[in-house]
């Protein structure tokens, strides 16, 4: 088999309709007689409900019905979660429509189903609802207390407790001992402020109840998951739920659910008997879609003098939000295992709390769990380096696995494949002129310049390719990581590829195309790739985690086998030659040392016709495929920024910034940078932009573009990207996914910079994001008063807003929907 | 989102429009370029039952060589002053605030007049309209009157336009040749001004002969730092000096404190900004 | 606030991608939602509510507006260039083609609002730097591509066209 398609960086299938507008996204679609709704939701972050009047509602022009949840409490079930991470994890019921009370700001307590968007829209206004406010819980550490209850029916804020322990676990020895010898222990108190995924397109749910089965287009990750938990949630026969995602304007883990108002629509279109659409705002998705990340980290690392680690003891507090989503009590846990990272430790444990408040639910977020661990870990280890007046990556470099090591057995329980952290860190360091800059940042802070210039390290590995299925079942997980593929060759030669995957931007059409174009010797572009739709792809578990290529692909890569096997087997018999003396190359078939042969197209018509097959031959060479992984996947790589930052205002600018990334053998090197420049932006993003900000009675602050801030084109720089490649022995392709690996690397690397630009006057840490403001005010305290590590977790009480016109200068009170 | 419904007029004449809003009273709302009134009235913070647009009323857009002024028509885009040759030469200042406010899109559709009108403390253009010293030429139904920029701004989105007025022309005397700067700190580009400082330098050899600094966002209205400007007077043309002479920037100010700063920060913020201002202005 | 809705409505009269449309419309109508809804032009799309991601840009008169913030009634006796106007006989534009040679879009939802501006960018700055082009497109958000390939297009872009405008020039002086 001639490699020709992987490696080439393919221009992408997908652009064509997406350059020219002619898209499929959610909202773009209309069925006769469509119906709209619009969702009436709560301003309060935790009340009852004691009273709602939809009367004026329910008169109002153009609308139909309007739906309270004691109207559906019968039908609407408890919105899924699939991850229980121990047998006694507590959850409040989740409904759709809340019924008698509510537990944060944004959560829907009505829906008004009418003619026109803006006739619903307009009657929203018209619901007249009682609510008598309780007292609300929104800080981890105050939610530890149970002093107030997020859910005063669970009787607690904690959800559950998860623990890891290496001396139990039989993968080391046992922490506290070995912190207790450790000739150093740096204890640190880290924040993972709550993020907003904020994907561009927002989230939009079209029903069709006049089929035979009841049709759902949405803007999903999860098509195939979304189908099975609405089947059960609503007890609807599984094969009467069909799932579309059409074009999906991005998701980032935060399309990674099933929505209230997924479930809401679907009542609505049965209730109706009409197709039924529901298209969110953004200031209704950045206030009620999942946020992501929310944790107090709480760390102790042990090390020699030399500088060599011994223990590590991670103790989370992990924000759940008012509810569980679909799997909001695993995002932490995911991090579990990557703590100690890329380092060798004798002692390891992790403990977490996962916590209710009064705030949307948070669930997962581009890495989910893994940036928040690679943050916890590679702050630790730039703290480390200054204690002991040691270089930060020789510090890394004295304790990582050596490339000859592989394949590792961490203490976490875990198998690293492979890996070349040497090769990753040493082209890093040429390409962003390591030396040079380290010089420039000693000579500035020599001369007391007033823009100080910091170096930021980040060496991460993260285990992605979610997964396999069995460490699942032992994570109590309720689903399994295969993934399915179905490879079909139709008599005219051309290929279909169903896969079970569901992209969102990732340029599965064209890495697939490229895969299978490889492995069958046919053209590109005889190649069509179906996906996210359960009724064309029958089978499949959706696309998160890093998971589509590695699991995904490798599925597609085991369907493609068995159509050549099969092909071959006809092959034989037409050429009347034994099967052992068929020969495949580049989509031909041909009999070993003759030029007699058969193109891949020729099988198919054959097998079509099926005029002379094998005996007992089924006349087909489609197959089926589904793949397990064996393991996850261990990308790895070394980020390095170069961090500017004005002391007098507090200005941090990014300089430089490089990267070198491990992510195993490449399909399609330009879809890899994109996928790397666009994590980069997000985990940047978390360090200098972005916070989910509540005030004191838990309304969302940062409720709009205005005051969440996504950074444009114009906040930062290009980026140096580069590459080794240290395949992956798990999987055939030796892959090892990228879709999060800029994410999860990058925020330490700018924290670290900036620390590392003004440690010397006398700032020790810094919450993020660091907005000028907060580096100044660190600045001006000095190291033990800082807005850091020692400073309660600023869960940020902004002053209550005048509720006037729009308020430019940083608020705009979006926070009532009534 | 969907606003809420209303009567929408777009007439032709001036006097047309006087009278709509005559009539309209207090639930009847200018549309000059939209791109302040129209965010609000999606998120239904604002619901008028009248729109009266302006937009089709000729003579009300422009940038005009007047004797000692420049005037320019109050439906003028931000895009238009910000590339406008005439203004560079008579008043830089406005020039370089109108290019920084919001982004290119805004630019194109959102009006001098508008902005001035809407009043935001935190945006762009009162300041430098302040301290270039404009006269605002104001209709109703009594006819024309011309206010001063220190008599305009009163307060947090409140103009001296009265509520059956409609703002026409800004007057901005001449300032030939001063160097300007406006320096404007956000955390993100898209982002209104946290704090900003509106400066522009008439330069005498070595020295600052005049200096007008002008502080966005540092009050609910813009504020001319006068103590500033008064020891800028005859100031050197250098750093350390200029810093001093700015020291002052933030005397009589009331910045908000939100989750981009508190009033301290900002304080700090606008002798710092006031001093690169100055400086950038001066040409240094 | 209106409780009850206006029966007044306006006609206006649009033309939007070399068609002249006629139609009755509520005052309160955005242009975008009059192109997506009324004309079926879905091409161009709302990511926000306040004005800032740019995913609903088009050109009125040849400038980039937001579509999100005007209402259609302004955009009467006007003309309005969506995504879906872009291509001339089949034949992409030159930044259509941009972004595809340099994977400038991933997801695609904000490629519409990110072209259109992306071509008043240029017209306005037939040679920028990247600078120059961040810039410019300050007013539209990405959330997939971290940038660096849309600057990339559109720096290619600006080229490609620069270069057959010069051609043209020496063609028609030949």
């Amino acid at each position: 088999m001639t490699v020709t398609e992987i490696g080439s960086p393919r221009r992408r299938k997908e652009d064509q309709r997406l350059i020219t507008g002619r898209t499929r996204y959610t909202d773009n679609i209309v069925l006769p007689g469509m119906l709209h709704l619009a969702m009436a939701r709560s301003s309060f972050a935790h009340a009852t409900t004691t009273a709602i009047d939809t009367h004026e509602a329910t008169s109002s022009p153009g609308v139909v019905a309007v739906l309270t949840g004691r109207d559906v409490a019968d039908e609407q079930g408890s919105l899924p979660c699939a991850w229980p991470i121990t047998p006694d994890q507590k959850a409040p019921p989740h409904p759709a429509i809340a019924v008698d009370h509510v537990a944060f700001a944004g959560e829907v307590v009505a829906c008004v189903i009418a003619r026109s968007a803006a006739e619903a829209r307009d009657a929203i206004e018209l619901i007249d609802i009682d609510y008598d406010e309780l007292p609300v819980v929104l800080d981890l550490e105050e939610a530890l207390t149970d002093a107030t209850l997020a859910h005063p029916d669970l009787g607690t804020n904690k959800s559950a407790t998860w623990v890891f322990d290496s001396a139990e676990a039989g993968t080391g020895d046992d922490v506290a001992q070995a912190l207790a010898a450790s000739e150093l222990v740096l204890e640190r108190t880290y924040l993972q402020q709550r993020l907003i995924p904020a994907f561009m397109e927002p989230r939009s749910t079209v029903v069709d109840p006049t089929g035979e089965q009841i049709t759902m287009w949405s803007a999903t990750q999860v098509p195939h998951l979304l189908r099975l938990m609405l089947a059960l949630t609503l007890s609807i026969p599984e094969g009467k739920v069909r799932v579309v995602a059409p074009d999906v304007g991005g998701g980032f883990g935060g399309k990674l659910q099933v929505t209230p108002e997924e479930v809401i629509t679907m009542l609505a279109a049965r209730r109706t008997g009409k197709p039924c659409k529901y298209t969110e705002t953004r200031s209704e998705s950045l206030m009620a879609a999942h946020h992501g990340r929310g944790q107090v980290q709480r760390l102790k690392l042990g090390a020699t003098r030399e500088g060599i680690v011994t223990g590590l003891s991670v103790d989370l507090l992990a924000d759940m939000g008012a509810y569980l989503g679909l799997v909001t009590p695993g995002v932490p846990i995911l991090g579990a295992f990557m703590y100690n990272s890329i380092y060798k430790f004798a002692a390891y444990r992790f403990s977490c709390t996962n916590l209710f408040t009064n705030k949307a639910w948070t669930d997962a977020y581009r890495g989910a769990g893994r940036p928040e661990a690679t943050f916890a870990i590679e702050r630790l280890m730039d703290d480390l380096a200054h204690e002991l007046d040691m270089d930060p990556v020789e510090l890394r470099r004295k304790n990582w696995i050596k490339h000859e090591e592989f394949p590792f057995s961490t203490i976490a329980g875990l198998e690293y494949d492979s890996g070349n952290y040497e090769a990753a860190t040493d082209r890093a360091l040429e390409l962003f002129g390591y030396d040079d800059l380290c010089a420039e940042r000693d000579r500035r802070r020599a001369a007391g310049d007033r823009v100080q210039l910091g170096i930021g390290v980040s060496t991460f590995t993260e285990m992605c390719g979610l997964a396999p299925s069995r460490v699942l079942g032992a994570l109590s997980y309720a689903a399994g990581g295969w993934e399915h593929a179905q490879v079909r060759v139709l008599p005219t030669g051309a290929v279909e590829v169903v896969t079970g995957v569901s992209g969102h931007g990732q340029g599965h059409e064209t890495a697939w195309s490229q895969i299978v174009a490889d492995r069958l010797g046919v053209p590109f572009d005889s190649i069509e790739v179906l996906h996210g739709d359960t009724q064309t792809s029958q089978k499949g578990l959706d696309t998160y985690g890093s998971r589509s290529l590695v699991v995904g692909g490798m599925a597609v890569v085991a369907a493609a086998d068995k159509v050549v096997e099969k092909a071959r087997t006809v092959a034989a018999h037409l050429l009347e030659a034994s099967t052992d003396d068929i020969e495949f190359a580049e989509g031909r078939f041909s009999v070993r040392g003759t030029d007699q042969g058969l193109a891949l197209g020729e099988i198919a018509f054959a097998t079509f016709s099926a005029h002379n097959l094998p005996d007992g031959f089924e006349p087909s060479l489609d197959s089926d495929a589904t793949f397990d992984p064996e393991n996850f996947s261990f990308p790895h790589g070394t980020h390095l920024a170069a961090m500017e930052v004005d002391t007098e205002t507090g200005e941090v600018t990014l300089r430089k910034y490089v990267c070198v990334d491990d992510i195993g053998n490449v399909i399609n090197p330009m879809i890899v940078d994109g996928q790397v420049h666009g994590g980069l932006v997000q985990g940047i993003a978390q360090a200098l932009f972005e916070e989910a900000v509540h005030d004191e009675s838990g309304t969302l602050v940062s409720g709009s573009f205005v005051d969440y801030l996504v950074p444009s084109a114009a906040d930062l720089p290009s980026f140096t990207t580069d590459r080794t490649v240290t395949p992956s022995t798990t999987n055939a392709l030796g892959v090892k996914g990228v879709g999060e690996a800029g994410t999860i690397a990058s925020t330490p690397a700018i924290v670290n910079g900036v620390l590392d630009a003004i440690r010397h006057l006398g700032v020790q840490d810094i919450a993020m994001p660091c907005s000028p403001h907060r580096v100044w005010k660190a600045l001006q305290d000095g190291a033990s008063k800082g807005l850091g590590a020692e400073e309660p977790v600023p869960d940020r009480v902004a002053p209550e807003q005048d509720a006037g016109p729009m308020n430019s200068s940083g608020n705009l009170p979006t926070g009532d929907f009534q | 989102m969907i606003p809420s419904a209303f009567d929408y007029h777009a007439p032709t004449s001036l006097d047309e429009a006087l009278t709509l809003l005559a009539q309209g009273g207090d639930d009847a709302k200018i549309l000059a370029g939209g791109q302040s009134l129209i965010p609000v009235m999606r998120l239904r913070l604002a619901g008028p039952e009248l729109l009266i647009d302006l937009g089709r009323i000729d003579g009300l857009r422009g940038i005009e060589d007047d004797g000692d002024a420049v005037r320019i028509g109050a439906m003028t885009p931000h895009h238009d002053i910000a590339s406008s040759a005439l203004l560079g030469e008579h008043a830089a200042l406005l020039c370089a605030a109108a290019r920084t406010v919001a982004d290119p899109q805004v630019r194109h559709r959102g009006t001098f007049g508008g902005a001035l009108v809407h009043a935001d403390p935190a945006g762009d253009m009162p300041a430098p309209a302040l301290v270039l010293g404009a006269e605002f030429v104001i209709a109703g139904a009594g006819g024309i009157r011309t206010v001063s920029a220190t008599d305009f701004f009163e307060g947090l989105f409140t103009t001296a336009v009265g509520e059956d007025e409609i703002l026409t022309h800004v007057r901005i005397p001449k300032h030939t040749g001063w160097g300007a700067r406006y320096e404007k700190f956000t955390r993100v580009a898209q982002q209104w001004s946290i704090v900003a400082v509106a400066a522009t330098v008439r330069a005498e050899g070595s020295a600052i002969a005049e200096a007008r600094v002008g502080l966005t966002n540092m009050g609910s209205v813009p504020i001319r730092a006068e103590s500033v400007e008064a020891a800028l007077a005859g100031c050197a043309l250098e750093e350390a000096a200029i810093a001093r002479a700015c020291a002052s920037a933030a005397e009589g100010t009331d910045p908000p404190t939100d989750t981009n700063g508190d009033a301290d920060y900002r304080r700090h913020l606008a002798t710092v900004l006031a001093t690169r201002a100055v400086l950038s202005a001066a040409g240094g | 606030m209106a409780t009850a809705q206006s029966t007044r409505t306006t006609s206006i009269t649009v033309e939007v991608d070399d068609m002249t449309y006629t139609d009755v419309v509520e005052p309160r109508m955005l242009l975008v939602q009059y192109l997506r809804e009324r004309l079926g032009k879905t091409g161009t799309l709302v990511g926000c509510d306040t004005t800032n991601c740019g995913a609903c840009t088009v050109h009125l008169d040849g400038q980039s507006v937001k579509s999100c913030t005007m209402f259609a009634v302004q955009a009467d006796g006007h003309a309005v260039t969506t995504i879906e106007g872009l291509a001339q006989g089949g034949e992409l534009h030159p930044m259509q083609k941009a972004f595809h040679e340099k994977h400038a879009l991933q997801c695609g939802f904000c490629t519409p609002g990110m072209i259109m501006q992306s071509i008043d960018l240029i017209k306005e700055h037939p040679d920028p730097d990247e600078h120059t082009v961040r810039d410019g497109l300050e007013g539209n958000l990405c959330r997939c591509t971290g940038y660096q390939n849309i600057v990339a297009a559109v720096q290619e872009a600006a080229r490609t066209t620069r270069e057959s405008a010069a051609s043209t020039t020496e063609e028609g002086a030949a």
